[in-house]
C-alpha cells in the first residue's frame, strides 16, 4: 500500500518536472517572441501574439503545480508522515511553495515576466532533487516524531518560498536598474514593471512573510525545548535562522524607518535572502549539528 | 539649523547626552542589528565549547598554535564572549532608549482626537467633490463609527483618522524582545543543566555526585536540586529493518518523588520528556555498554560491571575502554563493540545493523601505567596507551573468554545505556510569552494601515485621505465610503 503511494508520487514528481520543463520553453518563445524586434514604423513592441504563449506557460505552471501537490501528497501518505523529513522532501515541497507563492502572487499582480525564472528555479530544484537527493520513502527518526514537524517545516518552507520570490525581483530590479541608469530599456524589459513598483512588491513580500517566519523560528524553539531540552542551543541551524531573521529585521527598519528605498534595499534584501539559501544548502548539506535530517 | 557644525560642548552630563542621543539613533540600531547578525556567524564555523567540547579540545590537539588564538579572541565561546554581548547589549539598550519615549508618547496620545480638517481639501490627496444632498455628514458619521474610526467633528466636517494599532503593535513587539531576553537572563542566573549516563537496570538518585556533568546558573545551588530518583526499567529501540534508520525510542522508568514516595510507572519519549516540578528530563542519546568481568593473575576479580561505549555510526558501531587499574598487572582493553557483526574484507568487522544481533567484543589488550594518578583527566572512552604495552587481540561472543598475558577477561553479555539530560529552565515560559506577543505586536504593526479622512459639506460634499507610509488600499476605502455616501449601495 505504501509502496504503491511511493511509486504514485515518484511518478508524480517526473511528471511535474516535465511538466516545467514545458512550462519554462514556452516562456522561453513568450519572452523571445517579445525581444524580437518590431515591424518597421512600430514604436512599441506587438504583445498579441505573446498573450496565447503566456497563458499556455502559465496553463502549464498550474498542471505542473498540481501534479507537484499531488507528487508531495503522496509522498506523505506512503510514509504516513508530513512529507518533510530529509532534503528530497524539502526539496520538492520548498519547489511546490515557490511556484505556489508566484501563482498566488500572479492572481494579483501581472508577474508573468517573472515565469521564465520561477520556471527555470523550480526545474533546477526538481532536478537536484530526483538525481541528487533521492531518498526512499521512509519513516521518521523519533525526533523528528512530533506535530511540531507539520508545524515548524510548513512555515519554514513557505518562508523560504516567499523570502526567495522577494529575492528575484530584487535582482530584477538592480538589472533593471541598471539598465536604465545606461539610458533607456531594451525592447524586453519594457514589459518589465517599473523599478517603483518592483522595489514595493520584494517590500511587501517580506513584510507579509517576516511574521510567518517569526512564528516559524519561535515554533522551531518549542520544539527544540520538548526534543533536545534547550529552546536556543546555537546549533548552525538554528545561527542562520537567527541571521536570517535578524537581517529582514533590519531590512524592515531600513525602509520603513530610516525610508530606504531601491538599490540599498535591493541589496539589503538579497543579502538576507541569500542567508536563508546559504541555511538550506550550506547547513543541510556540510553543515554539522542537530538539525542534520538531510539524508545525505 | 545653522550651516556651522555643532560641536558638542565636553562637561560631563553634554556628553552623556550627546552619546546616549547617538546610541539611541535608529542609523546605530540598524548597524547594531546587522553586526549582532555579522557576530554571529563564527559560532557557526568554529566548534563551541557549550555545544561540542569533544570538537574543542580535538581542534586543540590538531593545529593548538592557531587554537590559542581563537581562543584569545574567544571564537570557541562565540555567544558567550565580551564582544558578542557588547553587541546585544548595546543593542537593546539602543532598543529601550528608543521604544520608551515612544511608549510614553503613544500612552499620552491614546485618547487624542485627530486633527482639525484641512482647510483646503482639494490640495489633499484622494481628493473627490459632488453636490451634496444634505444627509452626508450623518451617513459618513454612521460609517465611521461602524468601521471605528476615531472622529473630530465640527458644524460642517468630520476628520476621522484609524490605524493606532500600528504603532501599539511595534511598541509591543519590541517590548516583547526585552521580556525574550529577561527569560533568557533569569534562566542563566537560575537554571541548572546536567547530564547522566545511565545503564538500563541502574538507579539514579538526584544529587550532586549521580551526574557526569552540571553546570548550575549563578544563583542555583545544590540545596535546589529536587528530590528523586528512578530505575531505568527498560528501554525498547526499534529500528527500521531496510535501512537500520531508528524510528522509536522508548525508555521505562520507575519514579520516586518527594518525601511522599509513591512509586509511579512513567514513560519517556524523544518528543516527550519528563517533567518533575520545574525539572525536565530527556531521553537523548543511547548505546551498548558490554559487560565483563576481568580477573588478574592473583585471581582476584580487577572488574566487573558494563562499561558504556560510544557509538561511531549508525549501525552503532561502538568504542570504548575498560580500565583495570588495580589488576595484577594493571591492564586497560581498547575495545570495539559490534551490535551485529560481519566480516568485511577491507575494514575488518563492522556492524551491520544497530540491534544486538549477533553481538562481538574486540578486544585490544595493554598492560603497564594506566596514567590515571598522574593528574591529567582522562576520558572514560579512551586509554592513553603511552606508557603501555600491547599483549593481545580477541574477538568475542558474549559468554567466551581472552586469555591474555597475566588475566583473564569474560565478555558475559551487555546492557543498554541512555543518555538522559536534566534541564532547570525558569526563565522559559517569559522567553515563550514574550515571543508570543511579539508575533502578535508584528503582526499588527505590519498588517495595520494609518490613515485620515476628511469630508466637509457646503453645497459641495469634499472628501480626502491621506495614508501614513504611503500603505496601499486607501483608494479602495475612499471608493467604498464616497459609494455609501452618494446612496449607491
Amino acid at each position: 500500500m505504501s509502496r504503491s503511494w511511493a511509486v504514485i508520487s515518484n511518478y508524480s514528481i517526473y511528471s511535474a518536472t516535465a511538466v516545467f520543463a514545458l512550462s519554462f520553453i514556452v516562456h522561453a518563445i513568450e519572452t523571445a517572441w517579445a525581444v524580437k524586434v518590431p515591424a518597421a514604423g512600430k514604436s512599441s513592441l506587438d504583445y498579441t501574439r505573446n498573450g496565447r504563449a503566456a497563458r499556455i506557460a502559465t496553463a502549464l505552471m498550474i498542471l505542473g503545480f498540481l501534479l507537484l501537490l499531488v507528487g508531495v501528497v503522496a509522498r506523505g501518505i506512503s510514509a504516513s508522515r508530513a512529507p518533510w523529513g530529509n532534503m528530497y522532501e524539502f526539496s520538492i515541497t520548498g519547489a511546490l511553495a515557490f511556484s505556489g507563492a508566484y501563482l498566488a502572487a500572479l492572481r494579483k499582480y501581472d508577474l508573468r515576466w517573472l515565469g521564465l525564472l520561477v520556471s527555470v528555479s523550480v526545474l533546477l530544484t526538481l532536478g537536484t532533487a530526483i538525481t541528487v537527493l533521492y531518498v526512499p520513502s521512509a519513516p521518521l527518526v523519533p525526533a523528528l516524531k512530533s506535530e511540531w514537524l507539520i508545524i515548524h517545516v510548513s512555515t519554514a518552507i513557505i518562508s523560504g518560498g516567499v523570502f526567495l520570490l522577494s529575492n528575484v525581483i530584487a535582482t530584477a530590479y538592480l538589472v533593471l536598474d541598471r539598465i536604465e541608469s545606461k539610458g533607456e530599456r531594451n525592447e524586453w524589459a519594457k514589459r518589465l514593471p517599473s523599478l517603483e513598483v518592483l522595489d514595493q512588491l520584494s517590500y511587501r513580500l517580506v513584510a507579509f512573510v517576516f511574521p510567518l517566519w517569526t512564528f516559524s523560528v519561535v515554533s522551531g524553539a518549542i520544539w527544540a525545548e520538548s526534543a533536545w531540552g534547550r529552546y536556543w542551543g546555537w546549533d548552525p541551524k538554528e545561527t542562520w535562522a537567527f541571521i536570517t531573521w535578524v537581517a529582514y529585521a533590519a531590512y524592515l527598519h531600513a525602509r520603513v524607518t530610516i525610508g530606504w528605498r531601491g538599490r540599498r534595499a535591493a541589496w539589503l534584501c538579497l543579502f538576507a535572502g541569500s542567508t536563508f539559501l546559504f541555511n538550506y544548502v550550506y547547513i543541510n548539506i556540510w553543515g554539522t549539528g542537530k538539525h542534520t535530517y538531510s539524508g545525505l | 539649523m545653522s550651516n556651522q557644525i555643532q560641536i558638542p560642548e565636553l562637561d560631563g552630563t553634554s556628553l552623556a547626552r550627546y552619546l546616549w542621543r547617538q546610541l539611541t539613533s535608529m542609523r546605530t540600531a540598524l548597524i547594531l542589528l546587522l553586526l549582532l547578525g555579522v557576530a554571529a556567524i563564527p559560532g557557526s564555523l568554529f566548534p563551541q565549547r557549550t555545544q561540542n567540547p569533544m570538537q574543542v579540545s580535538d581542534y586543540f590537539k590538531n593545529s593548538p598554535e592557531q587554537a590559542e588564538w581563537l581562543d584569545r579572541f574567544w571564537l570557541f565561546d562565540v555567544y558567550g564572549s565580551p564582544w558578542f554581548s557588547a553587541v546585544y547589549i548595546l543593542l537593546f539598550i539602543s532598543l529601550i532608549g528608543c521604544v520608551l519615549p515612544r511608549t510614553i508618547e503613544h500612552l499620552k496620545n491614546a485618547r487624542a482626537l485627530p486633527p482639525a480638517t484641512p482647510k483646503n481639501l482639494s490640495r489633499m490627496e484622494h481628493f473627490q467633490q459632488w453636490s451634496s444632498n444634505g444627509s452626508e455628514l450623518e451617513t459618513a458619521r454612521a460609517w465611521f463609527k461602524k468601521n471605528r474610526f476615531r472622529v473630530l467633528e465640527t458644524e460642517d466636517s468630520i476628520s476621522a483618522e484609524k490605524g493606532f494599532a500600528r504603532e501599539t503593535g511595534n511598541l509591543f513587539f519590541h517590548l516583547a524582545l526585552i521580556l525574550v531576553l529577561v527569560g533568557i537572563s533569569f534562566s542563566s542566573l537560575f537554571g541548572m543543566r546536567g547530564e547522566a549516563i545511565l545503564n538500563v537496570g541502574e538507579r539514579f538518585v538526584n544529587n550532586v555526585t549521580s551526574y557526569d556533568s552540571l553546570t548550575y546558573g549563578k544563583l542555583y545551588r545544590d540545596s535546589n536540586l529536587q528530590d528523586f530518583m528512578f530505575t531505568a526499567d527498560n528501554f525498547v529501540a526499534k529500528y527500521n529493518v531496510l535501512t537500520g534508520a531508528p524510528e522509536d525510542y522508548t525508555l521505562d522508568v520507575s519514579l520516586l518523588q518527594g518525601e511522599k514516595g509513591i512509586l509511579e510507572k512513567k514513560t519517556m519519549k524523544v518528543n516527550s520528556p519528563l517533567t518533575i516540578g520545574d525539572t525536565r528530563i530527556y531521553l537523548q542519546a543511547n548505546g551498548y555498554s558490554p559487560v565483563v568481568t576481568v580477573v588478574d593473575s592473583q585471581l582476584n576479580v580487577a572488574f566487573q560491571g558494563p562499561v558504556p561505549f560510544l557509538p561511531q555510526d549508525s549501525q552503532l558501531r561502538s568504542i570504548g575502554a575498560i580500565k583495570a587499574p588495580d589488576a595484577e598487572p594493571a591492564v586497560g582493553f581498547v575495545g570495539s563493540f559490534l551490535p551485529t557483526y560481519e566480516r568485511d574484507g577491507a575494514n575488518g568487522g563492522i556492524s551491520v545493523y544497530p540491534e544486538a544481533l549477533n553481538p562481538r567484543l574486540l578486544l585490544a589488550a595493554w598492560v603497564g601505567d594506566l596514567g590515571l594518578d598522574s593528574g591529567t583527566p582522562q576520558s572514560v572512552y579512551r586509554i592513553d596507551t603511552s606508557k603501555m604495552q600491547q599483549v593481545g587481540l580477541k574477538a568475542l561472543k558474549p559468554g567466551e573468554s581472552f586469555v591474555y598475558p597475566g588475566g583473564v577477561i569474560t565478555f558475559e553479555g551487555y546492557v543498554q545505556w541512555v543518555n538522559i539530560s536534566f534541564v532547570t529552565d525558569p526563565g522559559k515560559k517569559f522567553a515563550l510569552l514574550g515571543a508570543i506577543v511579539a508575533i502578535i505586536g508584528l503582526l499588527a504593526s505590519l498588517f495595520t494601515r494609518r490613515r485620515r479622512i476628511w469630508i466637509r459639506v457646503g453645497e459641495k460634499v469634499e472628501v480626502a485621505g491621506l495614508a501614513k507610509n504611503a500603505a496601499p488600499g486607501l483608494d479602495e476605502e475612499i471608493t467604498e465610503f464616497i459609494q455609501r455616501l452618494k446612496g449607491d449601495k
